[in-house]
Protein backbone atom coordinates (compact mmCIF):
# COMPACT_ATOMS: atom_id res chain seq x y z
CA UNK A 1 0.00 0.00 0.00
CA UNK A 2 2.80 2.31 1.01
CA UNK A 3 4.48 2.19 -2.38
CA UNK A 4 1.38 3.68 -4.02
CA UNK A 5 1.15 6.72 -1.79
CA UNK A 6 4.16 8.59 -3.17
CA UNK A 7 3.23 8.22 -6.87
CA UNK A 8 -0.38 9.08 -6.00
CA UNK A 9 0.72 12.25 -4.21
CA UNK A 10 2.92 13.13 -7.17
CA UNK A 11 0.00 12.57 -9.51
CA UNK A 12 -2.36 14.74 -7.46
CA UNK A 13 0.27 17.49 -7.31
CA UNK A 14 0.72 17.29 -11.07
CA UNK A 15 -3.04 17.47 -11.72
CA UNK A 16 -3.28 20.43 -9.35
CA UNK A 17 -0.49 22.30 -11.10
CA UNK A 18 -1.79 21.55 -14.59
CA UNK A 19 -5.32 22.47 -13.51
CA UNK A 20 -4.04 25.79 -12.23
CA UNK A 21 -2.10 26.31 -15.45
CA UNK A 22 -5.25 25.76 -17.50
CA UNK A 23 -6.96 28.62 -15.73
CA UNK A 24 -4.21 31.12 -16.52
CA UNK A 25 -4.46 33.20 -19.66
CA UNK A 26 -1.26 32.62 -21.62
CA UNK A 27 -1.93 35.74 -23.66
CA UNK A 28 -1.73 37.98 -20.64
CA UNK A 29 1.66 39.64 -20.37
CA UNK A 30 2.01 41.18 -16.92
CA UNK A 31 2.85 44.84 -17.31
CA UNK A 32 6.16 45.97 -15.96
CA UNK A 33 4.98 49.56 -16.02
CA UNK A 34 2.69 49.40 -13.00
CA UNK A 35 3.85 51.95 -10.39
CA UNK A 36 6.38 53.33 -12.85
CA UNK A 37 6.37 56.77 -14.36
CA UNK A 38 4.17 56.98 -17.44
CA UNK A 39 6.45 57.10 -20.50
CA UNK A 40 6.53 60.65 -21.78
CA UNK A 41 5.04 61.60 -25.12
CA UNK A 42 4.08 64.74 -26.94
CA UNK A 43 1.73 63.97 -29.78
CA UNK A 44 -0.55 65.84 -32.15
CA UNK A 45 -4.24 65.80 -31.36
CA UNK A 46 -6.52 64.06 -33.80
CA UNK A 47 -9.10 66.85 -33.77
CA UNK A 48 -6.53 69.64 -34.08
CA UNK A 49 -3.27 68.29 -35.51
CA UNK A 50 -1.59 71.65 -34.95
CA UNK A 51 -1.95 71.25 -31.17
CA UNK A 52 -0.01 68.78 -29.09
CA UNK A 53 -0.79 66.97 -25.90
CA UNK A 54 2.12 65.97 -23.68
CA UNK A 55 2.14 63.64 -20.69
CA UNK A 56 3.50 66.61 -18.69
CA UNK A 57 0.23 68.49 -19.28
CA UNK A 58 -1.66 65.80 -17.39
CA UNK A 59 0.40 65.98 -14.18
CA UNK A 60 -1.82 66.84 -11.24
CA UNK A 61 -4.86 64.93 -12.41
CA UNK A 62 -5.91 61.32 -12.55
CA UNK A 63 -6.45 60.30 -16.15
CA UNK A 64 -7.04 57.34 -18.39
CA UNK A 65 -5.25 56.50 -21.59
CA UNK A 66 -7.23 54.23 -23.83
CA UNK A 67 -5.36 52.78 -26.80
CA UNK A 68 -7.67 52.38 -29.75
CA UNK A 69 -7.76 52.19 -33.53
CA UNK A 70 -10.44 52.21 -36.17
CA UNK A 71 -9.18 48.87 -37.50
CA UNK A 72 -9.54 47.25 -34.08
CA UNK A 73 -12.70 45.20 -33.76
CA UNK A 74 -12.56 44.79 -29.97
CA UNK A 75 -12.32 48.58 -29.64
CA UNK A 76 -15.80 48.73 -31.08
CA UNK A 77 -16.94 46.25 -28.44
CA UNK A 78 -15.53 48.28 -25.55
CA UNK A 79 -16.59 51.62 -27.01
CA UNK A 80 -19.83 51.79 -25.05
CA UNK A 81 -18.02 50.96 -21.82
CA UNK A 82 -15.44 53.68 -22.39
CA UNK A 83 -18.29 56.05 -23.21
CA UNK A 84 -20.05 55.11 -19.97
CA UNK A 85 -16.84 55.74 -18.05
CA UNK A 86 -16.28 59.11 -19.72
CA UNK A 87 -19.88 60.12 -19.01
CA UNK A 88 -19.32 59.75 -15.29
CA UNK A 89 -16.99 62.75 -15.53
CA UNK A 90 -14.68 61.36 -12.90
CA UNK A 91 -11.47 61.50 -14.87
CA UNK A 92 -10.15 62.74 -18.20
CA UNK A 93 -10.18 59.98 -20.78
CA UNK A 94 -7.52 60.44 -23.43
CA UNK A 95 -7.42 58.23 -26.52
CA UNK A 96 -4.22 57.04 -28.08
CA UNK A 97 -5.05 56.47 -31.71
CA UNK A 98 -2.62 53.68 -32.45
CA UNK A 99 -1.23 53.04 -35.94
CA UNK A 100 -4.28 54.36 -37.68
CA UNK A 101 -5.17 56.58 -40.60
CA UNK A 102 -6.37 59.88 -39.09
CA UNK A 103 -9.21 60.05 -41.65
CA UNK A 104 -10.40 56.56 -40.69
CA UNK A 105 -10.09 57.42 -37.02
CA UNK A 106 -12.22 60.56 -37.39
CA UNK A 107 -14.85 58.66 -39.34
CA UNK A 108 -14.91 56.01 -36.61
CA UNK A 109 -15.47 58.64 -33.91
CA UNK A 110 -18.23 60.27 -35.94
CA UNK A 111 -19.95 56.96 -36.46
CA UNK A 112 -19.80 55.65 -32.90
CA UNK A 113 -19.45 58.85 -30.88
CA UNK A 114 -16.39 60.37 -29.28
CA UNK A 115 -15.94 59.58 -25.59
CA UNK A 116 -12.44 61.05 -25.45
CA UNK A 117 -11.47 64.47 -24.13
CA UNK A 118 -8.98 64.25 -26.94
CA UNK A 119 -7.24 61.57 -28.95
CA UNK A 120 -3.57 61.83 -29.82
CA UNK A 121 -2.06 60.33 -32.93
CA UNK A 122 0.55 57.61 -32.66
CA UNK A 123 0.88 56.95 -36.34
CA UNK A 124 3.98 54.74 -36.35
CA UNK A 125 3.31 53.07 -32.99
CA UNK A 126 6.50 54.28 -31.29
CA UNK A 127 4.67 55.66 -28.28
CA UNK A 128 2.79 52.37 -28.15
CA UNK A 129 6.12 50.56 -27.86
CA UNK A 130 7.19 52.90 -25.05
CA UNK A 131 3.98 52.08 -23.21
CA UNK A 132 4.44 48.35 -23.78
CA UNK A 133 1.33 48.10 -25.92
CA UNK A 134 1.10 44.75 -27.66
CA UNK A 135 -2.56 44.37 -28.33
CA UNK A 136 -5.28 46.90 -28.89
CA UNK A 137 -7.34 47.92 -26.99
CA UNK A 138 -5.39 48.59 -23.83
CA UNK A 139 -6.36 50.93 -21.03
CA UNK A 140 -4.05 52.63 -18.55
CA UNK A 141 -4.96 54.44 -15.34
CA UNK A 142 -2.46 57.18 -14.50
CA UNK A 143 -2.31 58.90 -11.14
CA UNK A 144 -1.94 62.61 -10.45
CA UNK A 145 1.74 61.96 -9.76
CA UNK A 146 2.21 60.74 -13.32
CA UNK A 147 2.59 57.09 -12.32
CA UNK A 148 0.81 54.24 -14.09
CA UNK A 149 -1.48 52.62 -11.54
CA UNK A 150 -3.30 50.03 -13.55
CA UNK A 151 -3.28 48.50 -16.99
CA UNK A 152 -6.12 46.65 -18.60
CA UNK A 153 -5.33 44.51 -21.62
CA UNK A 154 -8.07 43.78 -24.10
CA UNK A 155 -11.56 45.25 -24.27
CA UNK A 156 -12.93 46.72 -21.04
CA UNK A 157 -16.26 45.15 -20.16
CA UNK A 158 -18.86 46.54 -17.77
CA UNK A 159 -17.70 43.95 -15.22
CA UNK A 160 -14.01 44.77 -15.50
CA UNK A 161 -14.85 48.47 -15.33
CA UNK A 162 -16.73 48.03 -12.06
CA UNK A 163 -14.50 45.39 -10.52
CA UNK A 164 -11.03 46.43 -11.64
CA UNK A 165 -10.88 50.00 -12.90
CA UNK A 166 -13.39 51.75 -10.62
CA UNK A 167 -11.73 50.60 -7.37
CA UNK A 168 -8.39 51.96 -8.62
CA UNK A 169 -10.03 55.25 -9.61
CA UNK A 170 -11.88 55.54 -6.31
CA UNK A 171 -8.66 55.05 -4.39
CA UNK A 172 -6.84 57.62 -6.49
CA UNK A 173 -9.62 60.18 -6.31
CA UNK A 174 -9.98 59.61 -2.58
CA UNK B 1 9.74 5.92 -46.34
CA UNK B 2 9.05 6.71 -42.70
CA UNK B 3 12.75 7.38 -42.12
CA UNK B 4 12.87 9.78 -45.05
CA UNK B 5 9.89 11.62 -43.60
CA UNK B 6 11.48 11.82 -40.17
CA UNK B 7 14.75 13.11 -41.58
CA UNK B 8 12.77 15.66 -43.54
CA UNK B 9 11.04 16.79 -40.34
CA UNK B 10 14.38 17.08 -38.61
CA UNK B 11 15.70 19.42 -41.27
CA UNK B 12 12.58 21.49 -41.12
CA UNK B 13 13.16 21.95 -37.43
CA UNK B 14 16.83 22.79 -37.81
CA UNK B 15 16.49 25.61 -40.30
CA UNK B 16 14.96 28.62 -38.53
CA UNK B 17 12.25 30.02 -40.69
CA UNK B 18 12.94 33.63 -41.55
CA UNK B 19 9.91 35.74 -42.31
CA UNK B 20 11.57 39.10 -41.84
CA UNK B 21 11.23 40.74 -45.17
CA UNK B 22 12.79 44.09 -44.53
CA UNK B 23 16.14 44.46 -46.25
CA UNK B 24 18.22 46.34 -43.72
CA UNK B 25 21.64 47.65 -44.63
CA UNK B 26 24.23 47.00 -41.97
CA UNK B 27 27.44 48.95 -41.50
CA UNK B 28 29.35 45.91 -40.40
CA UNK B 29 29.06 42.15 -40.30
CA UNK B 30 29.11 42.26 -36.49
CA UNK B 31 26.12 44.55 -36.42
CA UNK B 32 24.25 42.22 -38.73
CA UNK B 33 25.16 39.26 -36.52
CA UNK B 34 24.00 41.19 -33.43
CA UNK B 35 20.75 42.05 -35.16
CA UNK B 36 20.11 38.48 -36.23
CA UNK B 37 20.85 37.15 -32.79
CA UNK B 38 18.51 39.69 -31.18
CA UNK B 39 15.54 39.13 -33.47
CA UNK B 40 15.97 35.39 -33.02
CA UNK B 41 16.05 35.62 -29.24
CA UNK B 42 13.35 38.22 -28.66
CA UNK B 43 9.82 37.00 -28.50
CA UNK B 44 6.95 38.39 -30.50
CA UNK B 45 4.19 39.58 -28.17
CA UNK B 46 1.33 39.17 -30.57
CA UNK B 47 1.93 35.68 -31.92
CA UNK B 48 3.40 34.42 -28.73
CA UNK B 49 5.22 31.35 -29.82
CA UNK B 50 7.32 33.03 -32.44
CA UNK B 51 10.41 35.14 -32.22
CA UNK B 52 10.68 38.56 -33.81
CA UNK B 53 12.52 37.14 -36.79
CA UNK B 54 9.83 34.61 -37.55
CA UNK B 55 6.81 36.80 -37.07
CA UNK B 56 4.96 38.80 -39.65
CA UNK B 57 2.90 40.66 -37.05
CA UNK B 58 2.83 44.42 -37.25
CA UNK B 59 4.30 44.84 -33.80
CA UNK B 60 7.11 42.39 -34.58
CA UNK B 61 7.99 44.46 -37.62
CA UNK B 62 8.04 47.61 -35.49
CA UNK B 63 10.23 45.96 -32.89
CA UNK B 64 12.63 44.76 -35.59
CA UNK B 65 12.82 48.34 -36.83
CA UNK B 66 13.44 49.53 -33.27
CA UNK B 67 16.18 46.91 -32.86
CA UNK B 68 17.80 47.96 -36.11
CA UNK B 69 17.60 51.67 -35.26
CA UNK B 70 19.13 51.15 -31.84
CA UNK B 71 22.03 49.10 -33.19
CA UNK B 72 22.53 51.71 -35.89
CA UNK B 73 22.81 54.37 -33.21
CA UNK B 74 25.67 52.38 -31.73
CA UNK B 75 23.71 50.82 -28.86
CA UNK B 76 24.88 47.47 -27.57
CA UNK B 77 22.95 44.21 -27.65
CA UNK B 78 22.40 44.48 -23.91
CA UNK B 79 20.94 47.96 -24.31
CA UNK B 80 18.43 46.67 -26.86
CA UNK B 81 17.46 43.83 -24.52
CA UNK B 82 17.10 46.25 -21.59
CA UNK B 83 14.92 48.50 -23.76
CA UNK B 84 12.58 45.60 -24.56
CA UNK B 85 12.46 44.28 -21.00
CA UNK B 86 11.74 47.76 -19.65
CA UNK B 87 8.62 47.88 -21.80
CA UNK B 88 7.42 44.32 -22.12
CA UNK B 89 9.00 42.57 -19.15
CA UNK B 90 10.90 39.31 -19.05
CA UNK B 91 8.22 37.90 -21.28
CA UNK B 92 10.07 39.08 -24.40
CA UNK B 93 13.11 37.02 -23.59
CA UNK B 94 13.33 33.54 -25.00
CA UNK B 95 16.41 33.16 -22.83
CA UNK B 96 15.31 34.41 -19.41
CA UNK B 97 17.84 36.20 -17.23
CA UNK B 98 19.38 34.38 -14.29
CA UNK B 99 17.91 36.10 -11.23
CA UNK B 100 16.05 35.32 -8.03
CA UNK B 101 12.67 34.78 -9.72
CA UNK B 102 14.15 32.49 -12.37
CA UNK B 103 16.50 30.36 -10.23
CA UNK B 104 13.94 27.56 -10.15
CA UNK B 105 13.50 27.78 -13.90
CA UNK B 106 17.21 27.49 -14.58
CA UNK B 107 18.16 25.10 -11.78
CA UNK B 108 14.93 23.07 -11.59
CA UNK B 109 15.90 20.52 -14.25
CA UNK B 110 19.27 19.90 -12.59
CA UNK B 111 17.56 19.57 -9.23
CA UNK B 112 15.18 17.04 -10.71
CA UNK B 113 18.10 15.16 -12.24
CA UNK B 114 19.85 15.13 -8.88
CA UNK B 115 16.74 13.73 -7.18
CA UNK B 116 16.44 11.00 -9.78
CA UNK B 117 20.15 10.15 -9.45
CA UNK B 118 19.85 9.90 -5.67
CA UNK B 119 16.82 7.64 -5.98
CA UNK B 120 18.57 5.54 -8.62
CA UNK B 121 21.73 5.08 -6.56
CA UNK B 122 19.70 4.17 -3.50
CA UNK B 123 17.72 1.63 -5.47
CA UNK B 124 20.85 0.13 -7.08
CA UNK B 125 22.54 -0.19 -3.70
CA UNK B 126 19.62 -2.07 -2.19
CA UNK B 127 19.38 -4.27 -5.28
CA UNK B 128 23.06 -5.17 -4.99
CA UNK B 129 22.50 -6.62 -1.55
CA UNK B 130 19.44 -8.81 -1.95
CA UNK B 131 17.90 -9.96 1.28
CA UNK B 132 18.32 -13.70 1.50
CA UNK B 133 16.69 -16.05 3.85
CA UNK B 134 19.53 -17.64 5.83
CA UNK B 135 17.53 -20.81 6.33
CA UNK B 136 17.04 -21.23 2.57
CA UNK B 137 20.76 -20.83 1.96
CA UNK B 138 21.53 -23.47 4.50
CA UNK B 139 19.04 -25.84 2.88
CA UNK B 140 20.42 -25.20 -0.58
CA UNK B 141 23.88 -25.86 0.69
CA UNK B 142 22.75 -29.06 2.29
CA UNK B 143 21.15 -30.28 -0.96
CA UNK B 144 24.21 -29.41 -2.99
CA UNK B 145 26.49 -31.12 -0.52
CA UNK B 146 24.40 -34.26 -0.49
CA UNK B 147 24.38 -34.36 -4.33
CA UNK B 148 28.14 -34.00 -4.40
CA UNK B 149 28.58 -36.85 -1.96
CA UNK B 150 26.25 -39.03 -4.10
CA UNK B 151 28.51 -38.83 -7.09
Amino acid sequence: MNRFILPLLGFILMVGLLGYGLRLDPKLVPSVLIDKKAPAFSLAMLEQPSRQLATGDMIGQVWILNVWASWCVSCRAEHEVITALANRNLVTVVGLNYKDEPADAERWLQQFGNPYATSVIDRDGRVGIDWGVYGVPETFVIGADGMIKYKHIGPVTHESLEQKIMPVLEELLG
Amino acid sequence: MKIVFLVFCLFGWMAPVQASIEAYQFESAEMEADYNQLVNELRCLVCQNQNLAGSDADLARDLRRETYDMLNEGKSQQQVIDFMVERYGDFVLYRPQFKSTTYLLWLGPFLLLLCVLVLLVRRLLTAAKPEVDAEAVARAKQILDSKESNQ
